[in-house]
């Protein structure tokens, strides 16, 4: 798919730039013709990709969290988050419902949001090396039957 | 994320208002049990009508405070939701285990 427009933006896993993160990944994303249900989701799926990098790939420290916007022929946004933090074992099981490392503080329920919210979630990770989620999302006129 | 409560005929309401990530869910936590432990409410509610973003987060504190109503004998109920915080619940199939109203 042909790239119609992007932006890159590093940050520290500061838990304050959650929303930060969302707001920027909304404000890019406005150049596509969508409704408020399909911005409310995309926010949604930004906001649990990068909590996951400030909880569980950084859980200790302060690193840097890369996020990639793009938009791709066809009206289709591309969003992808990257730590260089702590990473996943077991990604297969990760992404199972209420499935997390993180105690009563989390739900487990974060893949299978943004799961449920975007039409493509891709995740590779190394353990100790870092994790890197891609999503994509078809918005505004819908292809038939959806 | 702001929050008022009030506590009367033996039913906690709490008012979430702004927006509801890992950011604020601690504080928000806190306060919760707080009123919880302090008011010992038969009935706790929350009234999401100005809470205008909510992610998994929220999802976490709605199932601790489920917990601990049950623990005391009691219920949650969650009142007046949007459309976004109403599809983060929907797709985390928490709505099956507490009642949501509105
Ligand atoms: N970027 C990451 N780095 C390291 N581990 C991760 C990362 N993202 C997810 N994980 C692992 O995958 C598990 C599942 O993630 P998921 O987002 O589904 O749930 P959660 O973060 O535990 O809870 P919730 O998102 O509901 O608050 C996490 O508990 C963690 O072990
Ligand atoms: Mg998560």
């Amino acid at each position: 798919m042909n790239e119609i427009n992007t932006v890159s933006l590093d940050f520290p896993s500061r838990s304050v730039n959650e929303a930060f993160a969302r707001g920027a990944a909304a404000c890019f994303a406005a150049q596509l013709d969508m409704t408020m249900t399909e911005l409310g989701d995309i926010k949604t799926a930004v906001s649990e990709a990068v909590t996951n990098c400030t909880v569980h790939a950084y859980p200790d420290s302060i690193g840097t969290i890369h996020m990639r916007l793009r938009i791709l022929e066809g009206n289709v946004l591309e969003i992808q988050v990257k730590d260089k933090g702590r990473g996943i074992e077991d990604v297969e099981r990760a992404r199972e419902p209420l499935f997390t490392t993180g105690g009563e503080e989390r739900s487990g329920m974060g893949f299978t949001i943004m799961e449920s919210f975007m039409d493509s979630v891709k995740v590779r990770s190394r353990p100790g090396a870092g994790t890197t989620v891609t999503m994509r999302r078809r918005v505004g006129r819908r292809p038939a039957g959806r | 994320m702001k929050l008022t409560s009030n506590f009367a005929g033996g039913r906690l309401t709490v008012e979430v208002s702004g927006e509801l990530d890992h950011h604020g869910a601690g504080e928000l936590m806190a306060k919760l049990t707080e009123r919880l432990e302090s008011d010992l409410p038969r009935e706790c509610v929350l009234d999401l009508r100005e809470l205008k973003f909510m992610d998994s987060s929220g999802i976490a504190v709605m199932m601790r405070v489920t917990k601990r109503m049950r623990a005391l004998g009691g219920r949650l109920r969650v009142e007046n939701v949007r459309e976004q915080p109403r599809r983060v619940i929907e797709a985390s199939g928490i709505g099956k285990i507490i009642e949501i109203d509105g």
